[in-house]
């Protein structure tokens, strides 16, 4: 038995240094100066910070850290919003309109939002929608209600009917009562639906690409793809810019791991 | 038997369950509440429903994507995509990143699942650790693993360097990219896969474990005959996420190799990308956009079947 437990930790030692050799990798290039031709295995004796000034500066990613915010906040707070109050008759009242509606949000997490990407495109265009955070947030607002709606109908119908009963006796309405009841209830699964729902959002290259061209709006992955295009052989700009894009969601991550795990995995099970 | 009588406790408490859902009264007053879901249908009509049914009828055109004129070509589009070797290599490569990816993830992600379910110090850490590259931006992850694979100054060029062999153009033969592709996709999710596994493995009653010890079972078979049929929900979920996710890949190509050399490593994705951008014939993307929607359908769902199909109630 001992020795099986020592063969296992060595296993999980190796698995834990595997995953840290890209960042190891990224962390030794972002650091070297562009004219330092050494392995990239070797880490360098000195910090060359000019490389993330440099990134910083011409991948203008100040600006995109607060697309990045402003299109992640609105749009997940949004989508909170509408995909609770959606859930909420969805999960009480299962009419045969309502089952049929369910079906029909539901479904729409199958359909792989760039499948209608040339449509979408032209739409957004028609709108004037095209560099503009309105229109990626209502975008993004869309295409995370079928996995919100799903959540929280599932959470909803978990909760029991009593308390509804309950407060319409003491004379709420069925709007008092998702408000006052329900909606109190739903921590637990909005946190879920928090990490989910931003992460993607924050993350976001497949809409950003079309929809954010111009540099005033473009978020962090859209400054970085420009970026890497113009800088291709300066690879330490690349590799500090990448670090700069990756942090914020790398540090939130690792101080409220827990949260994210916990929130990840019930996503994922009850998804 | 155990897992008999269990299963026959939840059905009834289901039923019961059923009967009380029927017994509360539908009134005319929560036919109003309906205005609540109001907001999200009229999302789901704006931003999907109707562009996924324009993106069919613009398949059927030959519309350039920006100019006002566009002529009826039927179907068309359709037969050109099929004796088109560029969109017949780029299906293949879909495939391989979809169904590859899908497989490396679960089995390894089982392996990592399965090992650190055991005591071992730092678990927590390993599994934060392995988790780490599923919360960053795909694109950003492409670009980290470029740094090892592209020829000049490359991560493993240095080592072959090192190793005294010639340095190798990892990307550049076409067939190998879309395997390191693969891989990197693989690496980053892995994590999903695991936690999910783990999730599954928490909820598997200690004391079947037990029972199959003292009748004796051997380690092997109580994989095959607990872990592994209780872990179907698990394997279900996770196998039709990950095949949604490789399915559609995109960030990681445009970040690898932008779907080069030529189009050896285009994914449907990126194909479609370029034909309405670069390619300028918007009706051909929009067929491509509505066979990718097909595949994706009828893959992810007979996998759903395949999977539910063998799961067993606890």
């Amino acid at each position: 038995m001992k020795k099986k437990n020592t063969l296992y930790q060595i296993l999980a030692i190796i698995i834990a240094l595997i995953y840290m050799v890209p960042f190891y990798i990224l962390i030794s290039i972002s650091i070297k100066s562009p004219m330092d031709t050494s392995s990239k295995w070797i880490m360098p004796s000195y910090i060359y910070l000019d490389n993330f000034v440099n990134a910083w500066n011409k991948a203008h990613l100040g600006r995109a850290l607060v697309n990045n915010v402003i299109i992640t906040v609105i749009a997940v707070v949004a989508t909170l919003v509408i995909g609770a109050c959606a859930s909420y008759p969805l999960a009480r009242y299962k009419t045969k309109l309502n089952n049929f509606m369910y079906t029909l949000f539901i479904s729409c997490m199958i359909v792989p939002a760039l499948t209608i990407l040339v449509p979408l495109y032209k739409f957004v265009v028609d709108i004037g929608g095209i560099n503009t955070r309105w229109a990626i947030i209502l975008v993004h607002i869309t295409f995370s209600l079928p996995l919100t709606i799903f959540l929280f109908t599932g959470f909803i119908g978990s909760v029991p009917r009593e308390l509804d009963e309950a407060a319409l006796i003491d004379g709420c309405n069925r709007f008092q009562i998702f408000f006052k009841i329900i909606l109190p209830l739903l921590k637990p699964i909005t946190s879920t639906v928090i990490i989910l729902v931003g992460v993607g959002i924050w993350n976001d290259y497949q809409f950003s690409v079309f929809f954010l061209q111009k540099r005033d709006v473009a978020t962090i992955t859209v400054s970085l793809s420009q970026f890497f295009s113009q800088f291709q052989n300066d690879l330490s700009y690349v590799a500090a810019g990448c670090i700069i894009g990756m942090l914020p969601l790398a540090v939130l991550y690792m101080a409220l791991q827990k949260y994210f795990i916990k929130g990840l995995s019930d996503g994922a099970i009850k998804g | 038997m155990a897992i008999q009588d269990t299963n026959l406790t939840s059905k009834s408490q289901k039923k019961t369950l059923q009967k009380s859902n029927k017994s509360s009264k539908i009134t005319s007053s929560t036919a109003m509440l309906n205005i609540m879901y109001l907001p999200a249908l009229i999302l789901f009509i704006v931003f999907i429903f109707y562009p996924f049914i324009k993106g069919v009828a613009i398949s059927f055109t030959d519309w350039d994507g920006f100019s006002q004129g566009y002529n009826w070509v039927g179907l068309s589009k359709y037969k050109a995509m099929f004796s088109d070797p560029k969109i017949l290599n780029t299906i293949k490569n879909t495939l391989i990143y979809g169904i590859g990816s899908t497989f490396f993830q679960n089995i390894i992600g089982l392996a990592f699942a399965l090992l650190l379910d055991q005591k071992i110090r730092g678990k927590g850490f390993v599994r934060t650790l392995v988790y780490l590259p599923a919360i960053i931006s795909g694109l950003i992850m492409g670009y980290i693993w470029y740094f090892f694979f592209q020829y000049n100054g490359g991560a493993i060029n240095d080592i072959m360097i090192f190793l005294g062999k010639e340095p190798v153009n990892w990307l550049e033969n076409g067939r190998r990219a879309v395997w390191i592709i693969t891989g990197v996709n693989t690496f980053q999710y892995l994590g999903v896969a695991m936690i999910i596994f783990l999730a599954g493995l928490q909820n598997i009653p200690r004391v079947y474990y037990e029972a199959a010890s003292i009748d004796g079972a051997s380690s092997m078979a109580k994989f095959k005959n607990i872990t592994l049929p209780l872990l179907m929900p698990a394997i279900t979920v996770s196998v039709v996420q990950n095949l949604i996710g490789g399915l559609k890949l995109f960030d990681v190509i445009m970040a690898m190799t932008g779907g080069g050399p030529g189009y050896a490593t285009q994914s449907l994705s990126t194909m479609m990308h370029s034909l309405y951008f670069s390619g300028q014939d918007a009706g051909y993307a929009a067929a491509l956009g509505n066979t990718m929607f097909l595949i994706i359908c009828v893959i992810s769902i007979s996998a759903l079947k395949f999977f539910r199909s063998k799961e067993v109630e606890m």
